[in-house]
């Protein structure tokens, strides 16, 4: 590993001036990020770890919705007994990232701040109609993911916490790469008063995007057969060794089917 | 430089490091228990696994900054004595290793399992719980049946032998 200065600020408004600061990075549970800095891929010169602001952690449910603090492990949101009942699907979503050791130490407000095309959570704000709360505003989740690894953060403006909404049914599939775990493909569907929603995570170019043909069709008739027949277009998905755009075209709908029988 | 304290197999220690030192460094290079492995450097194979405040973790994946205060629990820190903790004795008996590279890993990703899930582990619990732990020697049968017998073992002592 290269040479960094590390922080690690006991409140919420030093962090966001060290993050302010010229090539920081914040650092939460550091399953991308120190990855990703042995490999040069990034190479901030100081890290603001918020590992100390246990105000950041914790899992409420109220009026509705369930909030998660930035800094609440997966496996935390994956074992909640609040979670699982309110939100069945974010429970089974935070359970099925990575392995145990990086549940036990990952965080939601990494995953989400970090829109890795590739990772769970952003599909879940998006089908949720979730609300991104920072240490300045408050931000729609269909305002927040802005593309490839990109979101509407700015500099020093730090993730705090997600609010979900309860959908009356929903549910997550996600067909995984098996040396990774990250997907391949993975759908959310969520389905409640505003209307369906159908995220897909892992295969577009630009990150995390809806099938607005799916919601029209699961919205008149919510069954896996109103979708069967709906071809997701290729363009636009991503080619690699693990999957070609056909491929992930076709995943996206089998996963989608998959996620409506599986939703409750 | 930087100072950290952390409390490693029930000792507090405290040295002066650079800030960039991973933990599985500083568990190998400053205190030289070098029973915990890194294999790929990557946070994928899980031979770097330890218990940080009795979870498992992959310490190459994480700063000892990062864990400034916590309580560690290493390979080195399982057996009392000369006797093998019950996880340990269950892979030898089993012959759950060949090379034994990813061994302390396996057996501290096997004790966090038991203390999450109970000494009462079927085999597919055990299997997707070892996601995180690659092996290149065993084909994994061996080491699925030593978790299993281990987890039998550990019952009635699961709480004294966790840490």
């Amino acid at each position: 590993m290269y040479p960094f200065t590390y922080h690690r600020p006991d409140s919420l408004g030093s962090a966001a001036a060290l993050a302010g600061s010229a090539d920081a990075k914040i650092l939460a549970g550091g399953m991308t990020l120190l990855p990703t800095m042995k490999q040069r891929l990034a190479a901030p010169t100081s890290l603001v770890d918020l590992n100390s602001l246990s105000d950041l952690a914790g899992i409420s449910v109220a009026g509705g919705k369930v909030t998660i603090g930035a800094m609440t492990r997966h496996a935390d949101v994956a074992a909640s007994e609040e979670v699982r009942k309110a939100i069945p699907a974010l429970a089974d979503l935070a359970g099925w990232i990575g392995d145990p050791m990086v549940r036990h130490r990952g965080t939601i407000g990494g995953s989400v701040a970090n829109n890795d095309p590739a990772a769970d959570y952003p599909a879940a704000c998006l089908a949720l109609g979730a609300t991104i709360v920072t240490n300045m505003r408050e931000i729609a989740a269909d305002d927040f993911f802005t593309g490839l690894f990109d979101t509407a953060l700015e500099e020093g403006e730090i993730l705090t916490g997600i609010v979900f909404p309860i959908p009356a049914k929903a549910a997550y599939q996600k067909f995984r790469n098996p040396a990774s775990r990250y997907a391949i493909v993975g759908v959310f569907v969520a389905q409640s008063a505003a209307g369906v929603r159908v995220t897909v995570t892992g295969a577009g170019e630009n990150g995390v995007f809806r099938v607005a043909s799916f919601e029209e069709a699961l919205a008149k008739d919510f069954s896996a057969k109103a979708i069967e027949g709906i071809v997701v277009p290729a363009e636009g998905l991503n080619s690699d060794i693990h999957a070609d755009a056909v491929y992930r075209a076709n995943l996206i709908n089998v996963m989608a089917r998959r996620a409506v029988e599986a939703a409750r | 430089m930087a100072t950290v304290s952390m409390t490693v197999n029930g000792k507090l220690v405290s040295r002066d490091i650079d800030p960039r030192t991973l933990l599985a460094q500083f568990l190998r290079e400053e205190l030289r228990l070098t029973g915990t492995h890194v294999g790929c450097d990557t946070t994928q194979c899980g031979c770097c696994t330890v218990h940080v405040d009795g979870k498992a973790m992959k310490s190459c994946t994480l700063l000892a900054l990062g864990v400034d205060g916590s309580h560690i629990t290493t390979i080195e820190g399982l057996a009392h004595g000369q006797e093998l903790h019950p996880m340990q004795a269950a892979f030898r008996d089993h012959h759950g290793l060949q090379c034994g590279f990813c061994t302390p890993g396996m057996i501290m990703t096997a004790v966090d399992m038991v203390n999450r899930k109970g000494t009462n582990l079927d085999d597919q619990t055990i299997r997707e719980e070892l996601e995180g732990n690659i092996c290149r020697c065993t084909g994994y049968h061996n080491i699925v049946k030593a978790v299993h017998y281990g987890a039998e073992a550990m019952a009635g002592t699961t709480k004294a032998a966790a840490e």
